[in-house]
């Protein structure tokens, strides 16, 4: 089902497409002409396929549930924008915030992400098959983001429990955040999101960023800093 | 929040249809910026004359035309809405004193193929109330404005021009303009309002006189404290930079025709074959310039 967003009103496409008729059947929709539109795709929660030819604004397919949702072009600031589940592939590029926040689902980017890619992940796998912006993985709680290019300045800031594993080159690591070992469960992981998203690059070409868990807890020799 | 839009013409081709794509762009704008709009369009300048760009407020034209005629040889007045094209072979130093004579009157802008046309009020209705739909041109900028640190009026709202065809946008706010406009002014730059971005503009006139736009721009990056995704206008062409925290949105379309800029891709979805041009978001503390 094509569905013209020349002609209909993106509050009425999204309605649409948050409640679906089950009598119907219908799981495939197209959107067309979405022209830079906000919010298109926004809090789908059906197992639905929805493919969007064309660029996008802000927030598209934020707080996803369950559905599929392909962008056939660039995507604005917090595109999957707290998704919990299904899968988001941009084809193009994404603007700040992919991800941002989002408790789980798939978000894969075949361009490049800017800044602040998977600021607050809190269990979403983020595969970027280009390079990320600077601040990308900020204060990220869990959850996997790869990046088959670089990262740019201060990765993985105030990080908790969330693996990054870059490809290319990294600009700067964020305040706690430190390479790690690449063990086995790892590669096994790594290899199984690449292949998600369609990629054969090798595990082993990445190194993996996590953690140093040294702001976890209050150190007392810090006390007179504050 | 606030609007940017640019559009730089590399080819011939849009010259005469300039006006209602950037028109275009600046409507689609208006949810980020309802407050005022206003718009910098760069003809060639292959002549002599200046052009002066003036807002009468309350002054009437043929007040302003009968005084005017007395005091400076014109090849030209024209009006548009409340503002004022003057055209004329006589150079800025002579003229702009004599247009500070007129305490009623703003001067907008001058320069040999920069004209300015701003207003307070809905960008819509800006742009309808200056046609400018049927403005044509080699490339242009405009800003449409949410006001934030400074009141909702005609000198308050964008673009800014503090020299010969410059002009200044901005999307963001900048907390260092008090200082560097008292230090500008003890410089002999002169500021007509307390906005920030007048601030910026009046920065970049300054450093111009001694360095060229991309140094001009690479030092204000360590100057300016703000936040702020910039595009500054020339009689050749225009340059973008975002601030390196990049809290401002900024995209860029580039065709083999023209290069659009615009706070969100909506306000181009609407150019001639966008769908096909190079987007991509212009990197924090990077200056892009197109033009000479």
């Amino acid at each position: 089902m094509i569905l013209d967003l020349k002609k209909l009103k993106l509050r009425s496409v999204n309605e649409k497409l948050q409640n679906i008729d089950h009598k119907k059947n219908k799981r495939d929709f197209v959107i067309s002409n979405p022209e830079g539109n906000h919010a298109v795709c926004a809090g789908l929660t059906e197992n639905i396929d929805v493919t969007i030819k064309g660029h996008v604004g802000y927030y598209c397919a934020g707080m996803n549930q369950n559905a599929n949702i392909i962008v056939d072009g660039n995507v604005g600031t917090g595109v999957a924008e707290n998704m919990m589940s299904g899968k988001v592939h941009v084809k193009g590029n994404a603007s700040q915030s992919a991800g941002a926040t989002a408790h789980g689902g798939t978000l894969i980017i075949d361009g490049d992400a800017s800044s602040r890619c998977g600021i607050s992940m809190k269990g979403i796998d983020i595969i970027v098959k280009g390079s990320v912006g600077h601040m990308s993985a900020f204060m990220a709680q869990s959850g996997n983001l790869v990046v088959c290019g670089d990262a740019g300045e201060a990765l993985g800031d105030s990080l908790y429990e969330t693996d990054i594993y870059v490809k290319g080159k990294v600009k700067s690591l964020g305040a706690d955040c430190e390479e790690k070992k690449m063990s086995k469960k790892h590669k096994t992981k790594l290899k199984e999101l690449l292949k998600k998203a369609g990629s054969n690059i090798k595990p082993e070409q990445f190194k993996r960023y996590g953690s140093a868990r040294k702001l976890y807890n209050f150190n007392i020799d810090n006390v007179s800093n504050y | 929040m606030c609007g940017i839009v640019g559009i730089y013409l590399k080819s011939k081709k849009f010259e005469k249809s300039l006006g209602g794509m950037l028109s275009k762009m600046l409507v689609s704008m208006e949810s980020r910026g309802p407050d005022s709009a206003g718009f910098a369009i760069y003809k060639s300048d292959k002549n002599k004359i200046y052009k002066y760009s003036i807002c009468l407020n309350d002054m009437s034209f043929e007040k302003f035309k009968n005084e005017i005629k007395k005091k400076v040889k014109l090849t030209n007045v024209e009006k548009n809405s409340d503002h004022v094209i003057l055209k004329s072979i006589e150079k800025p130093n002579k003229i702009l004193p004599i247009l500070e004579d007129f305490s009623t009157i703003s001067l907008v802008g001058y320069g040999k193929s920069i004209e300015i046309f701003k207003q307070v009020g809905s960008p819509s209705n800006v742009v309808k109330k200056f046609n400018l739909d049927n403005f044509s041109g080699t490339h242009a900028i405009g800003h449409t404005r949410m006001a934030t640190e400074s009141a909702i009026t005609t000198d308050g709202s964008h673009p800014y021009s503090t020299g010969e065809d410059e002009c200044l946008v901005h999307n963001g706010s900048l907390s260092n303009h008090n200082n560097l406009r008292r230090k500008l002014k003890k410089n002999g730059s002169k500021f007509s309002s307390d906005n920030d971005t007048e601030v910026a503009a009046g920065y970049i006139s300054d450093s111009l006189k001694k360095r060229n736009l991309k140094q001009t721009l690479n030092k204000g990056l360590s100057d300016l404290d703000g936040f702020y995704t910039f595009i500054t206008g020339t009689h050749s062409g225009f340059a973008v930079l975002r601030d390196e925290i990049a809290c401002k949105p900024a995209v860029i379309a580039e065709t083999k025709d023209y290069v659009a800029i615009s706070s969100e891709f909506q306000a181009m979805a609407h150019l001639p074959n966008v769908n096909n041009a190079k987007i991509f978001e212009p990197e924090p503390g990077i200056v892009y310039s197109w033009g000479k």
